[in-house]
Formats: C-alpha cells, structure tokens, sequence
C-alpha cells in the first residue's frame, strides 16, 4: 500500500499528472477516489474487495479534464482500457497506468500493448453462485429462461445504475433516451425493463468484458452482468475472439466485412 | 379542444387557434397575459407553451409553436377539426394592474414573440391605461418573423411605436426594417425609462446582451420583466424539473421581474 | 392517542384478521438475498432479522408506474378516461420504520401544496401504516439527525414496540389506526406500563440539521460539490429508492388509436432532467446535478414547503454503487 501511495504522491508532485484515480476507504468497502494533490495520494488503498471498475471514468471528459491522468487499474479495469482503446475512445498518451500485482507490486505499464500481455494471463471465468445460475439457465428450455429473466426484471425500477457503472456505455445520448421514435419505454414496467436489459446486452454483444460492474451496481440484486456475461460465453466462438481479451476484430453487431457469410439470406 | 384555425407564421412555426368542446368549461375557463398551459398532442404527449393571446379576447385561446421534438411534430400533424388536449393556465402573470398609466415597451426576439404577444394584445386592448407602446421585435431572417398579419397591424397604429429588425444578411430586397440584432436595435430606439416597464423574452443569448442596454439606458432591476423558458412537465410545481432555488418556475414564474432574478443563481436558468 | 399491549399471540391473530378483512397487506420480505415489501397473506412471511429494506415503501402512494388516463381516438376526436379514485384498493403497510412513515410528510407537503395531487391523495386515504420501532440500526442510519427517531410516531397509524416476551407496546396513533384495531379488538389487553425507550436502538446525532440548513443557504457557489460529486455516477437509485424523493417523468404509452399518459419516476440526478429544448441544459455536469439534490432536500424544501426531504433512513447510502454516503457528506458540510 506504501510503496502504491508514494509512486502516486510522486506522479502528481512532479507534475507528471493532474490526477491519480484509484480507490479510498468506503463506508463497506472501498470507493472510487480522485487525488489531485500528493497530499490526497496518502488515501489511495488496493484489495480484492475494491470493486468498482474505473475505467467508467476515463470517458467522463468533464472528470478527466484536459491533463494526463493516472488509473491505478485492477485486472477488470485493465480489460475495459483495452477495449475502450480498441474503440477509439482512449488517448494512450493521456493516460498512465498502473496496477499492483500479486506479489504486492505497483506496477506502471508502458503503453497499452504491455497492458494485454499482462492480462493474457488471467482466465475471465465466474465462481462459485454465478457459475450456478448460469448451469441452471443452460438447462433451461426457452420458455423457463424467459420466464426466470420476466421476474428478475419485475424488480428492476429503471435507475439505470447499470448503465451508469458499465465503463463501455459511453453514448452521449443513450437509446432510451432518444424518443423519435421510442425505442425503449422509459417507465418501469417487466415488459419495459425487459426491453432495456435485452437492449443493453445486444449493445454489450462482443465488448462486454465482464467486469461485472453492472451486476454489483444494481440496487435491487438483479445478476444482470450474467446476462452479458453469457453473451461473451456465446459469442466468443462465433466472432472468433477470447473472453477477457479486446476484440480487435471489431464489435459483434456494428461490425462488417465485405467477406462476411450471406447464405443465410433468401 | 378542436383546432379552429391553424396558421402558418414562418418556417416549422404554427399557430393554432383553439375552442373548448365542452360549453360549461369554456365559460369556466379564465385566465390573465403571461400564463402558459401544456398542449397534448395524444399519442405523442405534452408540450409547454404560452397562451399566445389576450384574456380580453373572448371564446379563444391560442398558441404558436416551432415544431422541434417528438410532440410538436405530432401537433404539427393535426388539422383543423381535430382534437388536441389542454391543461392550464398554470403559471403567474404579468402585473399589468401595476403598470396603469406607465408607458410600455417590448423587446423579443424570434419565436419569443408569442409568449409576449398576449400581454402585447392585451395593453392594446385596454390601450387609454397606457402611455407610450414601443415594440422591438426582431428575428433571423424576414422570413422567420411570426405574426406577419398582426405585424402590419400594429406598425399602422399611430398608438405603438413598431421597430422590427432582422439580423444582418436576413434581410430581403424591399425590406424596410432595420438591419441588427435586437440589443443593438434597442440601444438605437432608446426608449426613455421614465416611468415605463420593459419586457424582455428572446434566446439566452439574446437576453444577455439586452439587459447591460436596458441598465445603460436607465431602467432599474424592478422595471424590467421577463418570462422563463425552463423545461416544465406537470405545470404545477410536482414533478421537480423547474424548480430553481425554492421557486417553482411553474408556479412563481414564468412571469419574473429582473429584480427577482438578481436572487436565483444565473446558472440555474 | 391511546396505548395498549398486545401479546404474540394477539399479534397473530390481528394480523390474520387484517388479511380476512380483504385488504392488501405489504411487509418486508427476505427473497433474493435482499429484504423488500411484498403482498403477504401470513406473519411467517415477513422478514425477522434486518435493519432496513432496500426500496422505500413509497409505491404504495406515488406507485414507479401509474397511468394519468387512457385515451381512444377516432375520426379526429378524442375520448378520454380519467384516473378512478374508487379503484383504489385498501392497503395496509406492515413494519415501516419510523423513518419510512416519516417520509409520508414530505411526499404529502409535496403533492399537496397548492394544486392537490388526486392519485396521490387516493391512494393515502386507502393506506393505514402499521409502524414498528427500531431495535436496531447501522452506520448509515441517522434519523436522530433528521428531527427523526428510532420510536418516532410522525406519519404513523399505529406504532408498535417489540418487547422480550414476543409482544408489543401498540400506540393507537389516528382514527385509521383505530379502525384498523378494530379488526381483532379483543387481541389487544391494557397497557402494561412499559418504557419504550428501553427497546430503542442508539443512534447518535450527527449533526444540526438547523445549522446544516443555515449554512446551505450561501453554500452554492462552494467547491464542496464537485469535490463530493466527483464518483458520481448519475444514475437514479438515490433518488428511486429514498422514501421522500418524488420527482416524476410524464411519458406516453401509445398503440395506434388507443394509448395511456403514464406518470412514471424521474430524478434530478438525471443528465436529461433540466434539459431545454434549444438545447441548454442549466445542469449539465454531475457536481450541478448533486448540488441540487441536497439543497432541495436540505434547503429548498424546508424553506418552501416546511418539511425537510431527509427521514435519514440510509438507503441512498447503501443503494449507491459507488458509496455517496449522505451522512457523510452532510456532516463535513456541518463541519466546514
């Protein structure tokens, strides 16, 4: 914890960047907190209970502000980066990361290319309850899944957090809120929410890199980073890419290639 | 309420004349220049505008709208003959008791006019509680400016002083206004603030700019009224989207007085 | 007002009389790992060992959904149907905390003053709360901050106060409280002369809410809000899960000829919430958005509507991904 406080103390004490983006002690756990004097570093803490992934920040421009910025990245948020720099929307040079291995050391990555080496490493795979109900989905018929989802759904009353934690939900103006036409109901009803969740997890189809942001988000205990999460399961064989790497072939549904397959269409 | 008559002022910009459908609530029906009412097109839903015209005038009501959104397309897609839904009046008015005997002048900008037109139509219509009348209204372009009709009428009336300008390049060949944009057109005018009240609607920006004139010309903060534009939904200070400071712009508005605007936080509007 | 005691075993046979009479009875339920209201038919439904549900039971009056009217139109008219208060079934909420029965004041302040809000005041004629005082409580909990407490009677029918034996002390509170005892009137003995102060939980003051009210009044230009708001997120479970919160969108669920106006929830926290059609938005950052949320609750409301829009319940605190924990904030304000 020392040696990640003074490499952050250092960083913002010779100029190097405005801000160190890391984690403080919270409530419950730990929070996402932003240092912007060498001073604020010494609050900087790093655990597996840090949570929250703050690559949801680094496209906030009004947060980030014109500057270089440091992340101090957990394995989750070290997936979002490069996907988010697959996406254009990071600016390498802006931005310095760092995380702490598992031997307790701070670790500052070169460039982004580093980045994927490092996490190449680390399987994406669920545990324990989540790996439950996925097998227990996976052996559902169709009507039984929808019906599971149809009463997760009567729960959730629109607020959105979901959204609001996942890194890559970027969109200045997101789907339900353009109204010409109504896409999506805005209100909070299984039907509405329904829309939204199947909405949001065809958005996430081939970037999702299930960091399970959104699942820890939501207020009212709905799993619904195993609904993203099972999309990356589904998908990787078909898009030929890796769970938990970038996909660099570009995104499942806004993606097309002159070579794509035509025989199924009449 | 069934559209009566629809007009076309400008590009996108419509005024619907409407009638109550229900006998015992047109005769209910009551209200004074400055409040608003939120017209539902159904299907697509409400939208806030002004009651464009005077209480004075009986058995009517009506409002000008640019078609912009969701709603207003909606609107824009009616006829005459068809129904369209109203609640209102919401909203506060302007103090036109207070101001018997003061000379008035009115300064707005482009699709503003409406909003001002009511309280226009009603000083002309009770014209001997007023001194002078100036107008200055200006938009982009000759084209885009709304009531054309009523325009001429009032630039004939040896009672009102009518200054329409548009901005510069907005002008056709044979037109006769100035040229500039509203703030700059006002400073020229140079109406006395000796007891008179100005009234101000138009764009932020528009707004911005003529306030520092009004003061250079002498017009204290409480001679100076103007009508917000915050976007409002229920009309009746319950669904929080207007509030701004402890006002309800809904309900202590849209009618304020710069003076009382000096305490909401500039930002915030 | 009056004060009886009622034993265990009364408490189950009120109970199961109240559910004889036809009315709905919602109580905190444990499901899914979390503890919220529900419809129960029984007591061994409702939840035992918890501190605070997750949502607030505000739906029961200002429902997340409700329709306005429905409309059908046809050759250029239109037929409208009005919201029926009469539909309105009667409810009775069982085990609020003091701190949800307290967040009826400013709901009622809020849709009762001037223009009197019918759905609203339809469905509270029909709700009788069955309010029970806190054993216990957590570190977001701060309702003695908030002129609130632990065995608060505000907004409550009736208040109960658990007692070792399994029994309860019953303060009989309005005359929707008495009808509602009514039900199994002989289940209820004399009051034995308990303390109910003993069976409170300890929650600290925190801080002055008067002061905190004084000094937000000249706190807007602060740099305390981008510096509390920075994590941020601006999304709306604050707002949807606080019992007093209140704001609403006005939506329309549209199918050809027929649709409904659909009143649905809606906060401040929202990026869209101010947004004009010309497209200026007098909030456009998050620190302006936060900035709002604690001044109307803190300052806006008490100065308009007499009633702050805090109970101090906590659950903005817990429900937030990201930890704005509003009794901190409120207390480094006090601070300051």
């Amino acid at each position: 914890m020392d040696k990640l406080r003074e490499k952050a103390a250092a960083l913002l004490a010779d100029g190097t960047v405005t801000m160190v983006l890391g984690y403080e002690e919270g409530t419950n756990k730990p929070r996402p907190v932003f240092c912007h004097t060498a001073e604020q570093a010494s609050k900087l803490v790093y655990s597996s209970q840090c949570i929250n992934n703050l690559a949801v920040y680094l496209t906030k421009k009004d947060i980030m502000g014109a500057g270089k910025v440091a992340v101090i990245a957990t394995i989750p948020t070290l997936r979002s980066i490069l996907q988010l720099s697959v996406e254009n929307q990071l600016n390498e040079d802006n931005l310095v990361v760092i995380t702490v291995t598992d031997k307790d050391e701070v670790k500052q990555f070169a460039n982004f290319a580093e980045i994927e080496a490092y996490i190449a490493d680390f399987e994406l795979k669920l545990e324990g309850k989540e790996q439950e109900i996925i097998n227990k989905l996976e052996g559902m018929s169709r009507e039984e899944r929808f019906k599971f989802w149809m009463e997760e759904m009567s729960h959730c009353f629109k607020c959105y957090a979901c959204r609001a934690a996942c890194p890559l939900c970027y969109c200045t103006k997101c789907i339900v809120e353009e109204n010409r036409p109504q896409w999506i109901n805005p209100w909070a009803s299984p039907l509405a929410n329904m829309e939204w969740q199947i909405n949001r997890a065809m958005h996430m189809a081939g970037r999702c890199t299930g960091c399970g942001a959104c699942g820890d988000a939501c207020p009212v205990g709905i799993p619904i980073h195993l609904l993203t999460r099972k999309m990356i399961e589904d998908l990787a064989p078909e898009f030929g890419f890796t769970p938990g790497q970038p996909s660099k072939n570009g995104n499942a549904l806004s993606t097309w290639k002159a070579d794509d397959k035509e025989n199924f269409i009449r | 309420m069934t559209i009566d008559k629809i007009t076309n002022e400008a590009p996108g910009v419509r005024t619907f004349k409407l009638k109550f459908q229900n006998e015992e609530e047109a005769n209910a029906f009551n209200f004074k220049a400055g409040q608003f009412g939120e017209y539902s097109a159904f299907g697509e839903g409400e939208s806030t505008f002004c009651i464009a015209s005077s209480p004075t005038r009986k058995g009517y009501i009506e409002c000008t709208f640019r078609e912009t959104g969701k709603v207003t397309s909606g609107l824009a897609n009616l006829e005459e003959g068809n129904t369209m839904g109203f609640r209102g009046p919401f909203g506060n008015t302007f103090p036109m008791d207070e101001w018997k005997g003061k000379s008035l002048v009115f300064i707005a900008g482009g699709i503003a006019l409406p909003p001002m037109r009511c309280v226009i139509q009603n000083a002309l219509d009770l014209r001997e509680n007023f001194k002078d009348i100036t107008i200055v209204y200006g938009a982009k372009s000759v084209n885009d400016l709304v009531y054309k009709d009523e325009l001429k009428e009032w630039a004939d009336r040896p009672d009102v002083n009518l200054v329409t300008t548009v901005d510069p390049g907005g002008e056709t060949p044979d037109w006769k206004g100035e040229i500039g944009f509203v703030p700059s057109v006002v400073e020229k005018t140079a109406p006395s603030p000796e007891n008179t009240i100005a009234i101000v609607c138009g764009p932020p920006i528009m707004i911005k700019f003529t306030f520092p004139v009004l003061e250079k010309l002498g017009f204290k903060d409480d001679q100076i009224y103007t009508t917000l534009e915050n976007r409002m939904k229920c009309g009746v200070g319950k669904c929080g989207r207007c509030n701004v400071g402890k006002l309800y712009v809904c309900k202590d508005g849209p009618v304020f007085s710069k003076e009382q605007l000096n305490n909401i936080p500039a930002e915030e509007y | 007002m009056e004060t009886k005691y009622i034993s265990k075993n009364g408490l189950n046979e009120w109970f199961s009389q109240i559910v004889k009479s036809g009315k709905r009875v919602y109580a905190p339920v444990e499901e899914r790992g979390k503890v919220e209201f529900k419809k129960v038919q029984a007591l061994s439904e409702v939840a035992e060992e918890y501190i605070q549900t997750t949502q607030s039971i505000k739906s029961a009056v200002f429902p997340r959904a409700e329709v306005l009217f429905s409309y059908e139109k046809e050759n250029g008219k239109v037929k409208v149907e009005d919201f029926n208060p009469d539909a309105v079934k009667e409810t009775v909420l069982w085990k609020v905390h003091p701190c949800d029965a307290a967040g009826f004041k400013p709901l009622t302040a809020i849709f009762n003053w001037d223009y009197t809000d019918k759905l609203y005041n339809a469905h509270l004629e029909k709700t009788t709360l069955v309010t029970f005082s806190c054993a216990k409580a957590d570190k977001s909990c701060f309702c003695t901050s908030v002129n609130g407490g632990p065995g608060n009677t505000t907004g409550s029918d009736v208040l109960l106060t658990m007692l070792p034996d399994g029994g309860a002390i019953v303060e009989i509170l309005t005359p929707k409280g008495e009808a509602l005892v009514q039900l199994a009137a002989s289940a209820f003995e004399n009051d034995k002369g308990e303390d109910k102060s003993k069976y409170l939980a300890d929650v600290p003051q925190a801080f002055d809410i008067e002061e905190v009210r004084a000094r937000l009044a000249t706190a807007f230009d602060s740099s305390v809000w981008k510096e509390q708001s920075e994590r941020c997120l601006g999304c709306g479970a604050c707002a949807f899960v606080c019992p007093t919160c209140a704001c609403f969108d006005i939506q329309e669920d549209a199918h050809g000829s027929k649709g409904k106006r659909i009143r649905c929830w809606d906060s401040c926290g929202f990026s869209l919430f101010t947004l004009h059609t010309s497209g200026h938005n007098p909030r456009a950052v998050q620190s302006q958005r936060w900035r709002q949320r604690i001044l109307h609750k803190f300052s806006y409301m008490p100065d308009r509507l007499s009633v702050f829009g805090c109970t101090g319940c906590g659950r903005c605190s817990r429900a937030c991904p990201v930890d704005m924990n509003i009794l901190e904030h409120i207390t480094s304000i006090a601070k300051k």
